[in-house]
């Protein structure tokens, strides 16, 4: 069996859905989404919270719903899908090799590819927690789909660790099906995830928070028993003397995402050791020509919204790279992370995109600053553009904007900069 | 006079804030840095509301549950009861995202709705 | 009580217990192998580095040192008759500086004496050549050619599986309390499950194999401690190393050495440390760094990082002494016919390298056996070969493309990082051997494994275990009913929950 597409989506989740959609609209005739679920929706389908939305549709909605919105829209546009199909392999000519109980192991062309495969949670070895390894550790999002979704409880009496935003989320929902979350401990001196789900996720239901504290140690032979929490310095030892134990029978982890690139690495394609994601252009567009990225494969996201953004480009690009309208590159300049940056996304740009579009930069603040901050763009020589906030938390993805009315400016520079600092410092 | 804290949730700024009482009435919020901040004070410290996002128990479909969400916010004090009346509920599928599962749920005003197709 | 009476029974699942069984499958024998846990390897068998080693370390004139060597010969023909990976990967014994070298040359000697093949002295530019992330302080090494790499769960189950198809009978989930001894012989057992009679009891409890003979009073003065060692699995994207690394033995053992798998990961370990509990598999922070240092001594890039799964093992260390006159050593095998007792073979104190020599240790059993007099009668029909069951993850695409026609469900990718398909889990839950757990699934296909450490296909493997085994989700366990992972439906709240 060998299939053609203009333009094949790999991931049917928030990036993926926006992508197809997009190259469809874009003029791409043939295109496909493959998925290794049954349903397309991605991790949005267990994410049944609300506060998805609130920019592409003015609306505050659960996960579920902003996803069914794309999902009717691809249907409409007549956009095909291959569900409970896994990719098994993608080569720079953009053959993929596909696998599914219903159709066989086959491989398609495809003249486009994006890669919207998402992210995967960090898990317990990676952080280290030594201890037993009983039954009862669990990341939070497959505790999310196991209550959510398949409609079980995995424990009765939870502790989380890591206040990123699916480990507060997963703490309400837990106690309104009826648990108890004992804690959310949290290594760094700041929340991982939104203030807003501190305030409705833990403090509406009275779950304590302990900053700068941690795990020492899993106890249980079979099943979690409790486990050992100890505070932790600025360098994140142990404060002798602070060790607690919490008794419990499930210890849930939302300790960080990591992009999912397994297909992305097989293939060669170039991966940035920071983000762990395609190092990509301002079209999305990775290394190989004609494979783009979209969303949380690229770099992990903050909002939802954000990622159907980044589809939408991707999507685009992959559209005319299949026609054959997408311009050839004239020249590549790096965007380089600066002061206090931990990342800037796309990690290259061609200047003479700028003449006709704005360009968003995206990137991550390694250090909070609660005051009030600059955000800039600078070549080794001028300042290009800077905008001013009133803070800036690693939780939150910042954008800068450059405008084809910096276009000058960028074309003179060698290397792009971002640099985040205090006003104060300014 | 009382007064109650709260950390604003209006944006992803998270003042501070300060909201005097006398009684049921707010006197004064203090700390916030703009009207919608104020706003939420002062709701928050009276009748606080929250949109509420769960699910019901769902036959015939590819899931045993069916998620639903609050059609507008709802009172926090009426959290559990909701809750109560949601845990009896079991849909007959299909559903599609948007239908009412219950009207007016528990007096609020609110419906609960369907939050994709089933 | 008829179907109770057994020729022999085994006491154990691991390595050993799983190879005794296998080698007495050969003949006209009634047998029976129990296990306390689920499933088989769940002891030291599954938790060491995985390496066949060539037999250099242990003392000469140890029973250790003979059937290390023996058994590391054993491999390569078992490997192929039982469908088990092996490789014969050979080995580099280090020396990182000046002062090292000496004690290569002693390990050296000790291998010739123990008559080992194979053995050749690398120079510094040799060990760069073949390992070029080697500690650049490296001298030269000992280069061992015989030395292999396993999977330590497959040749367990699938040894203990061709028994299995050769008449023996495994019982999970039954443990061992007592010996029934009548005018002075042993006549059978006592188990949680009721009792079993036979003619010969064969004690490989492992960790526990001191306190069974000891209900028999045999060798009241042997003593298992348990030795705790911490072991990092590193993802191989990131940590490629070509060889079997060891760093040269001290006093305190075998030290830690970086090791590649047969699975392609690499790993580090074991530290050594002696413990009270027989159960305290846990992994400690001290422990850890321990591992870590070690393991940069070799192969300095290696970052903790790269971690994909951490875990601890117990290693059984007896006292036995050697029998080899005027070779004092008292950390033996000790594997032998009770002297006190009619009808009881202890095989205990199987430590490292008991993986290795556990082929050889069980064709020592079945030479025991014939010297006390039992008439072993060789099956006409004993079939040696288990095959291997397909393993998608391994396959080329046209492979691929041909094993799905014979089943849909290999198409099905439930382990997203290991590529383990649905249809290798069912037919693992309806094996002779049959998986009824996640962790039995994970060490026969390899699944959860990854870097994503199971929390993909942890609750789809939950449902296809419920599926094939007739049983609910809330039933499915890690590795036995302690261990379920889910406790009740979402909105069934019972009262009381809240307060837990």
């Amino acid at each position: 069996m060998k299939h053609n597409y203009d333009v094949v989506v790999i991931g049917a989740g928030p990036a993926g859905l926006a992508s197809a959609i997009e190259a469809k609209k874009a003029g791409a005739e043939k295109v496909l989404v493959i998925e290794r679920d049954r349903e397309p929706g991605g991790i949005l389908l267990q994410c049944i919270h609300n506060g998805f939305g609130l920019h592409t549709f003015k609306e505050d909605l659960p996960g579920p719903a902003y996803a069914q919105r794309f999902i009717d829209e691809a249907r409409a546009l007549g956009i095909d899908f291959m569900l409970d199909t896994m990719v098994m392999e993608i080569t720079p000519e953009r053959l993929l090799w596909l696998s599914s109980a219903r159709k066989g192991y086959f491989s398609i062309d495809a003249k486009a590819i994006v890669l919207a495969m998402g992210c995967r949670e960090r898990t317990r070895p990676q952080i280290r927690i030594p201890g037993m390894r009983p039954a009862g550790v669990f990341t939070a999002g497959t505790a999310q789909r196991w209550v959510n979704v398949q409609g079980f409880m995995p424990g009765k009496r939870f502790v989380i660790l890591g206040s990123g935003d699916i480990g507060m989320i997963m703490a309400r929902r837990l106690t309104l099906e009826g648990a108890r979350v004992e804690s959310v401990l949290e290594v760094q001196s700041y929340l991982s995830g939104l203030m807003r789900n501190y305030v409705q996720c833990l403090e509406d239901w009275n779950v304590p928070l302990h900053l700068r504290h941690t795990v020492k140690r899993v106890i249980g032979k079979n099943r979690v028993e409790a486990v050992e929490a100890v505070a932790v310095d600025e360098k994140w030892q142990f404060v002798p003397g602070t060790e607690r134990i919490i008794p419990c029978d499930t210890l849930l982890l939302s300790v960080g995402l990591i992009p999912e690139n397994e297909l992305s690495k097989k293939a060669g394609i170039l991966l940035s050791a920071v983000t762990g994601g395609p190092v990509v252009d301002q079209n999305f567009q990775t290394n190989f020509p004609g494979i783009f990225a979209a969303g949380n494969v690229v770099h992990v996201y903050d909002l939802v919204d954000y990622v159907s953004e980044a589809g939408n480009q991707a999507g685009h690009g992959a559209a005319l790279f299949a026609n054959g309208t997408l311009a050839k590159p004239q020249k590549s300049i790096k965007v380089n992370a600066g002061k206090n940056v931990r990342y800037v996304v796309p990690q290259f740009l061609d200047p003479q995109a700028l003449k006709d579009e704005a360009i968003v930069l995206q990137c991550r603040v390694t250090q909070p600053i609660e005051e009030d901050v600059w955000f800039e763009v600078r070549s080794e020589s001028q300042s290009i553009v800077r905008r001013s906030d009133r803070y800036a938390r690693p939780g939150e993805m910042v954008s800068v904007k450059l405008t084809p009315s910096m276009f000058d400016d960028v074309l003179k520079a060698g290397e792009l900069f971002l640099d985040i600092y205090a006003k104060s410092e300014a | 006079m009382e007064e109650k804290n709260f950390i604003c949730t209006a944006c992803p700024m998270g003042c501070k804030l300060i909201v005097r009482l006398d009684g049921n009435e707010v006197v004064q919020v203090l700390g916030h840095r703009c009207r919608r901040g104020e706003n939420y004070g002062a709701q928050e410290a009276t009748t606080p509301k929250r949109m509420l996002a769960t699910t019901v128990r769902a036959r015939g479909g590819l899931h045993p549950l069916l998620p639903v969400y609050t059609s507008a916010e709802v009172p926090k004090a009426k959290m559990q009861e909701i809750l109560a009346i949601l845990r009896d509920v079991d849909i007959t599928c299909p559903v599609k995202m948007g239908d009412v599962i219950l009207k007016d749920i528990a007096d609020t005003g609110v419906d609960i709705l369907a939050s994709r197709d089933l | 009580m008829q179907n109770n009476a057994y020729d022999i029974i085994i006491i154990g699942g691991g390595v050993v217990g799983s190879m005794i069984a296998r080698f007495l499958s050969r003949y006209e024998l009634k047998l029976l192998l129990i296990e306390k846990e689920t499933d088989l390897c769940m002891g030291a068998s599954s938790a060491n580095t995985a390496i066949i080693h060539a037999g250099y370390d242990p003392l000469p004139g140890s029973l250790k040192a003979k059937l290390n060597v023996r058994g590391n010969a054993m491999f390569e023909q078992l490997s192929q008759e039982l469908g088990f990976a092996f490789e014969r990967s050979g080995d580099m014994v280090v020396a990182i500086g000046e002062e090292e070298w000496p004690n290569l040359l002693a390990l050296y000697e000790m291998g010739k004496q123990n008559g080992v093949p194979d053995m050749r002295l690398f120079d510094a530019d040799e060990v760069k050549r073949r390992e070029p992330k080697i500690n650049p302080s490296a001298i030269g090494a000992l280069w061992a050619g015989t030395t292999g790499i396993v999977d330590p769960f497959q040749a367990t189950i699938a040894t203990a599986e061709n028994a299995v198809m050769n008449g023996a009978t495994v019982l999970f989930n039954t443990s061992f309390e007592d010996f029934i001894i009548e005018d002075g012989q042993i006549k059978g057992i006592k188990t949680n499950r009721g009792y079993f009679r036979a003619r010969w009891i064969i004690n490989v409890a492992g960790i526990y194999a001191d306190a069974v003979m000891h209900l028999a009073n045999s060798n009241p003065d042997f003593k298992i401690t348990p030795r705790r060692g911490e072991y990092y699995v590193f993802d191989p994207a990131d940590v490629q190393i070509n060889n079997v690394l060891f760093p040269v033995p001290s006093a305190k053992g075998k030290g830690i050495l970086v090791t590649t798998t047969v699975h392609g990961n690499t790993i580090a370990g074991p530290n050594a440390q002696i413990i009270a509990d027989k159960e305290d598999t846990a992994t400690t922070a001290e422990g850890m760094q321990e591992v870590l240092e070690g393991a940069q001594k070799l192969v300095p890039g290696i970052n903790p990082r790269f971690t994909i799964a951490t875990f601890a093992g117990l290693r059984a260390m007896g006292n036995a002494p050697c029998k080899t006159p005027g070779v004092d050593y008292h950390a033996d095998f000790l594997i032998e016919i009770a002297p006190e007792i009619h009808g009881l073979i202890n095989v205990a104190g199987i430590e490292s390298p008991g993986l290795s020599a556990s082929p050889a240790i069980a064709e020592y059993v079945v030479e025991l056996l014939k010297d006390a007099g039992e008439n072993l009668k060789e099956k006409s029909d004993f079939n040696p070969i288990r095959p291997a069951r397909p393993r998608f993850r391994t396959m080329s695409h046209a492979e691929r493309q041909a094993l799905v026609q014979t089943d849909p469900a290999y198409a099905r990718v439930i382990c997203r990082c290991e590529n383990i398909t649905e249809a290798e889990i069912v037919r693992e839950i309806h094996a002779p051997i049959p998986a009824t757990t996640y962790d039995a699934i994970k060490r026969r296909t390899w699944l959860g494994t990854g870097r994503c450490q199971g929390g993909f296909d942890m609750p789809l493997v939950t449902q296809i275990l419920a599926r094939e085994l007739g049983i609910s989700e809330l039933e499915v366990s890690k590795r036995g009913d302690g261990s379920r992972f889910l406790f009740r439906r979402s909105k069934d709240i019972q009262e009381g929950d809240h307060e837990a």
